[in-house]
């Protein structure tokens, strides 16, 4: 692999950018893997590069029913922050946060990973004292959080509207290292760095069975034919359902969809995100300029990646009473995704009752900012068995009642 | 906009009208039961990409639970049929066969 440098592009500028390599290969599959990953999101490109990056598995497939990246990984806001309240949480999201903060130079890609900053408004009494617990529990965590002012809100966010007629901002909880990063490099990146290992990445071949003896599992049938694997990672998002009935079992999870959408693009007026979650509505600024806004997931069972309108309607008058300049703005674009939501909110990564068979998923609304993380410790758990990192996470904790409640801290989807 | 005809009252209500509760004739083990179907009763999800059949209340409304047969693709609506039932009715199978040949009632989970 070519590397990305400054030199590069000065060498390609002068030659019309007629070297410019491939960033992946189109690889034919084989008869035979040490490891399929199905789903080349994210969080399975992650999974795939730390496999080869800290155990030395590179004889891996990345199988993608789609094209790379067109799952929720390139449709999500890009909101990276790691203030969750309950310990095991905090353990991988703020890993995940701080893989990021290298993540373009050690995939020599540039993910633009912004830590601009990310604000949670308190916008209630109750959410003031659930802010000052989650900023406490942070300190102990190691992740750096602190409750704000609604006067400093307001110096970090000069468009806000502090005393909005319902719910005026009573504070705030600030993680500065938090922000944002390009979803797509994300993937990319992982992807180019994944295939100058040697791993295969597939594209447009869609798992359909997953072949199995005496509990194990040998291999999955696909639209281009059946593979053989010693292991096999299932990472798809909002189709983990679907991917569990092949294997033979059935998991805590429903499929919803989760829309966001993006404004026209305007000057610079926000370098920070704002999270309303009472009001439910978030909103940052995109390089280009665009306000990227997301809100509310449809409350049924659904694979449409649409979403219903109405949620559209109550993310847009809630950011309205918030942001009041915003109300002329003209909207572009609007979108969805399936995510996959666990009871507890939190995600799982685990063994499966099929013996070589695990399974990544359950990030639901907020997994992008995770997907460093999850792949770190996703590799681990595939490599070794298990991983300090996702032992807490695993299928059992729901029969043995061990939950990892962020529904109350998160609230909204992002 | 989804929208369900509520078995009780007749209203065609917008989903902003009603409240889905999710997976429907799920068997409520209890107190003896199992571990594991203690457990599938209150986690285990189909989850199904296609054909759903699910609890919905008219919470805006009558305020009464009944079920529907809805693909979870599509979003098109086969039916809706009153809670106090332990299967979809001969009507609404015959609806969901019609676009679905391959679908089968596997019964309660
Ligand atoms: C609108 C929206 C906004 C969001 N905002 C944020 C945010 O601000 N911050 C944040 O942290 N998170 C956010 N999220 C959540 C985040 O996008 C997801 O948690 C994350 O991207 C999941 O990554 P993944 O790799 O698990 O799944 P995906 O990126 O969905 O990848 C799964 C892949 O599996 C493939 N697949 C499925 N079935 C098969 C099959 N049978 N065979 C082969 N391949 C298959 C799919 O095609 C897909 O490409 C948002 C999500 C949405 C929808
Ligand atoms: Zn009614």
């Amino acid at each position: 692999m070519k590397r990305y440098s400054a030199f590069a592009i000065a060498r390609e500028a002068l030659r019309n950018h007629t070297g410019w390599e491939r960033a992946w290969r189109a690889a034919e599959p084989r008869k035979q893997y040490d490891v399929i990953i199905v789903g080349a999101g994210g969080h399975g490109l992650a999974t795939a590069y730390y496999l080869g990056k800290n155990f030395g598995i590179t004889n891996v497939a990345i199988l993608e029913k789609g094209w790379l990246g067109g799952g929720n990984t390139g449709r999500n806001t890009t909101i990276i922050r790691s203030n969750y309240l309950q310990d095991p949480s905090a353990a991988i999201y703020e890993k995940a946060r701080s893989l990021y903060e290298t993540l373009s130079q050690d995939l020599n890609y540039n993910v633009m990973f912004s830590p601009r900053g990310v604000i949670m408004l308190a916008q209630t009494q109750h959410e003031v004292r659930g802010y000052l617990r989650t900023a406490e529990a942070n300190a102990l965590q190691g992740v750096k959080t602190r409750f704000i002012s609604p006067k400093r809100v307001k110096d970090l966010v000069p468009i806000i509207n502090l005393d909005g007629p319902r719910y005026p901002v009573l504070g705030g909880l600030w993680q500065e290292r938090g922000g944002t990063a390009r979803h797509d490099a994300v993937a990319w990146g992982y992807a180019r760095a994944c295939s100058d290992m040697g791993m295969d990445i597939i594209q447009k071949c869609e798992v359909t069975g997953i072949r199995q003896k005496d509990g194990k599992v040998m291999g999955v049938d696909t639209s281009r034919g059946p593979i053989d694997c010693r292991k096999l990672g299932i990472v798809v998002a909002g189709h983990s359902g679907v991917l569990a009935e092949m294997a033979g079992f059935r998991l805590p999870i429903e499929s919803v969809a989760l829309q966001a959408l993006v404004s026209e693009p305007i000057k610079p007026c926000m370098d920070v995100v704002v999270m309303a979650n009472t009001v439910h509505g978030y909103m940052s600024q995109s390089d280009k300029g665009e306000m990227v806004i997301g809100g509310g997931a449809d409350g049924y069972n659904n694979y449409t990646q649409r979403g219903s309108f109405h949620h559209i309607e109550e993310t847009v008058r809630a950011l309205v009473e918030t942001f009041p300049m915003i109300s002329r703005l003209k909207m572009l674009r609007q979108w969805g995704g399936i995510v996959d939501m666990t009871g507890d909110r939190s995600p799982i990564l685990s063994r499966t009752p099929l013996e070589g068979c695990f399974i990544n998923c359950g990030w639901g609304t907020g997994g992008f900012k995770a997907i460093p993380g999850s792949g770190w410790g996703m590799a681990e758990l595939m490599a070794r068995g298990h991983s300090p990192l996702t032992d807490a996470f695993s299928l059992d904790r729901f029969r043995e009642g061990r939950f990892i409640d962020e529904s109350v801290a998160a609230g909204v989807a992002h | 906009m989804l929208i369900l005809t509520c078995p009780y009252c007749g209203v065609a209500a917008d989903e902003t009208e009603l409240a889905c509760g999710g997976e429907a004739h799920l068997t409520r083990h209890g107190p003896g039961s199992s571990d594991d179907a203690f457990h599938g009763y209150l986690f285990s999800r189909k989850n199904p990409r296609g054909l759903h059949v699910e609890r919905w209340r008219h919470v805006q409304g009558c305020g009464k639970w009944f079920h529907a047969a809805r693909d979870t693709v599509t979003l098109q609506v086969f039916g809706t049929y009153p809670a106090q039932s332990h299967e979809p009715p001969e009507d609404i199978v015959r609806a969901i066969r019609r676009r679905h040949p391959e679908w089968t009632w596997k019964g309660a989970a």
